[in-house]
């Protein structure tokens, strides 16, 4: 039984350091003026989605700052109230129960994952609270639901931009290969929908295991119906493993992945394997690559020297979507006297915000508010990236 | 006929990585009757520890390979020491799930040293792929292939030539006995456990090169680990091997000639079939008994 309880107390050692920063996390909001904007954050900080909570947990908290810093909303100061979801959608549910009948927040910024954030929706609805999403999933404003506003690029934006490139060269069949999760199975979807609207035909579907360590199997079958290109879809660690595949294979077509690898990792991981591919992605893997005039270049390299100069860690793609929802929201907060009705009517009526992921332009159709600009096509190329203009 | 062939090779490639791990859990068995579902995991530290050693301290490659396997042997003879025979009454269910309780542990140790993400390392030569007829068959499947059949040969020979062998198959099959002839059943056991986890980092090292590894790689490699070992018969170790790359091939000629989506499904289909022709697996060795 030792082995048990051993593996009982140390998995308790972080339950309890975790229970104990929370308290720390709180106990200044209790004792805080009444005057502050209390917003609260939902981030998969640990668990299997950290790649995505963690930075966008770092960046709002710098957002808050840089708020504070210049003065606040109208004179009141900013409060994050930040809640670890694990990634977990009924630990979500938990912390936002707790956001908005305990902390009695304003709005809310997360969560990280689409699961977690559909849990969720029908609660911020009922409490009529502003919410913006950082996940990627299209159907979060899909319909628009009012309270509901999300700034991380969906992947119907994603896939046009590959299918525009596309175009460009002449492909015409693809095949493509997908991971076998949410994230895979929307961009499959998203692949199979948006084709016939560019004159492009899906030969062969295929699908991989998160996990797995060989896909040489499903591009055969692929290779098997001779398609002009191959677009694997999928999030760190598979797609490397199907580029390295596809060298082995010694296939000539072109390889398309999609922005979920866009990271230096993925380049680490297919090492050679990785030189030639293409893929979509936001604008600040290649911040410094973009042309002087381009609207965003400003506000991402503010960004990323902030982030960089804080944490001392290069930044990452994803902690963006928090922190254009911290700036959006605190635009929609001013001269609202933290009116959610008010702010929730000006987060609509937001447009031209130039944010790290795009510029957004919300309407009462789009609670998004991006267009494909927001992505731009990349070339793996000795190593890194090279923007295709 | 192309596409065959490369299925049967792509089989091999991972049929190579499941028989790896099988032999290691048949071992065990072998000699403890024990499945110890902390396997995966000390594939897992195998994998990283080579990792670690080979690309961040630069390690050449065959005292990186004997390291990582004497690190994770050592760690899997502290788990047996510390939670495995401090246990009061060893009933199989409380060991089993003392086993379960350590992966998890392993796992988040393993998240602790080496983050969260996945890390790579390059193939132990750097040939081009084979190519036979038109597929292609990677230079590393051949290493797995080759070193797994050593290995499996070594504790073949182990087994069969060897007093301190049999002194363990003695004390798998019954512990008092062997001790009344003076076998001591308790370092036989300590041994086994350094044999089994060694044999698992082998796996993990020799399989980092094709798989990314990670701290959570363990869990579904020991899953499918242990699938090939029930195919091909606990206990035995060619049976082990069989196993996996049946499993293996099965898996990629279902992805080839059925569909992709329905792979593990295909896999763990049949392994009911023949589980319920043959319960006691395809090389059945002693009686596989029901828990």
């Amino acid at each position: 039984m030792n082995a048990c309880t051993k593996a009982l107390k140390v998995s308790l050692i972080p339950a309890l350091a975790a229970v104990v920063f929370l308290a720390f996390s709180i106990s200044p909001a209790s004792a805080s003026a009444a005057d502050t904007y209390k917003i609260g954050g939902i981030f998969a900080v640990t668990g299997p989605a950290s790649f995505l909570g963690d930075p966008e947990k770092k960046s709002m908290e710098m957002a808050v700052d840089q708020i504070n810093a210049a003065g606040g909303v109208n004179g009141h100061k900013l409060e994050a109230v930040i809640y670890d979801t694990e990634g977990d959608p009924s630990k979500t549910v938990m912390s936002v129960s707790k956001l908005i009948n305990k902390d009695n927040v304003i709005a809310i910024i997360g969560p990280s994952r689409t699961p977690t954030t559909l849990a969720v929706v029908p609660m911020v609805k009922k409490a009529r609270i502003p919410f913006i999403s950082c996940a990627a999933g299209n159907k979060i404003v899909e319909p628009v639901k009012p309270w509901v506003f999300k700034t991380a690029q969906s992947d119907i934006l994603a896939v046009a931009s590959i299918y525009q490139h596309m175009k460009k060269q002449d492909v015409k069949k693809i095949g493509i290969i997908t991971v076998g999760n949410a994230f895979g199975e929307s961009g499959k979807e998203q692949l199979l929908e948006q084709a016939s609207e560019y004159g492009i035909q899906v030969v062969s579907s295929q699908s991989f295991g998160g996990k797995d360590s060989d896909m040489t199997a499903q591009l055969t079958k692929i290779r098997k119906e001779e398609p002009d290109a191959i677009v694997c879809w999928g999030t760190n660690p598979g797609p490397a493993v199907v580029a390295k595949n596809v060298e082995q294979l010694g296939l000539e077509m072109p390889l398309y992945q999609s922005h979920g690898v866009a990271s230096p990792k993925f380049i680490e991981l297919a090492g050679k394997a990785a030189e030639g591919i293409l893929l979509p992605t936001g604008k600040i893997l290649v911040a410094d690559l973009l042309a002087e005039a381009d609207p965003q270049k400003a506000v991402l390299s503010d960004y990323i020297d902030a982030y960089e100069a804080r944490y001392k860690t290069s930044v990452s793609g994803f902690g963006g979507y928090a922190y254009d929802a911290v700036h959006l929201l605190a635009k929609a907060m001013k001269n609202t006297d933290g009116d959610q009705n008010q702010i929730r009517e000006n987060l609509e009526n937001t447009s031209g915000h130039v944010g790290v992921s795009g510029t957004f332009n919300f309407s009462e159709q789009d609670h998004n508010g991006l267009a494909p600009d927001a992505f731009v096509m990349v070339k793996i190329n000795n190593g890194t990236w090279q923007l295709i203009r | 006929m192309q596409e065959i062939i490369q299925y049967i090779f792509s089989g091999i490639t991972s049929g190579a990585i499941y028989a790896a791990i099988a032999v290691g859990f048949s071992m065990l068995y072998n000699s403890t009757k024990l499945i110890n579902f902390a396997h995966g995991e000390f594939v897992m530290l195998g994998a990283l520890s080579m990792v670690t050693l080979n690309n961040t301290w630069q390690v050449p490659l065959l005292p990186a390979f004997l390291l990582s396997i004497a690190v994770v042997a050592a760690l899997g003879m502290l788990f047996e020491r510390l939670s495995i025979r401090t246990v009061k009454h060893p009933e199989p269910i409380v060991l089993i799930i003392i086993t379960v309780g350590a992966s998890i542990f392993l796992k988040g140790a393993g998240m602790l040293v080496w983050g969260k993400g996945a890390h790579t390392m390059a193939p132990f030569s750097g040939h081009a792929p084979l190519d036979v007829a038109g597929a292609k068959l990677l230079t590393q499947s051949v290493w797995i292939v080759f070193i797994v059949l050593l290995l499996v040969a070594g504790l073949h020979l182990f087994y069969k030539k060897t007093l301190t062998g049999k002194a363990m198959e003695a004390c798998a099959i019954s512990k008092k006995a062997a001790w009344l002839v003076g076998i001591p059943s308790k370092t036989m056991v300590l041994l086994a456990f350094a044999l089994s986890t060694g044999m698992g980092a082998a796996a993990g090292v020799v399989i980092a090169p094709i798989t990314m590894s990670s701290y959570d790689m363990g869990t579904m490699l020991g899953l499918k680990g242990f699938c090939a070992a029930m195919l091909g018969g606990l206990g035995s170790l060619w049976g082990s091997l069989i196993g996996g790359f049946l499993l293996g091939i099965l898996e990629s000629l279902g992805v080839g000639l059925i569909s992709s989506g329905l792979k593990d499904a295909i896999a763990f289909l049949l392994l009911l079939i023949i589980l319920y022709v043959r319960p006691s697996g395809i090389i059945s060795s002693a009686d596989v008994e029901r828990f």
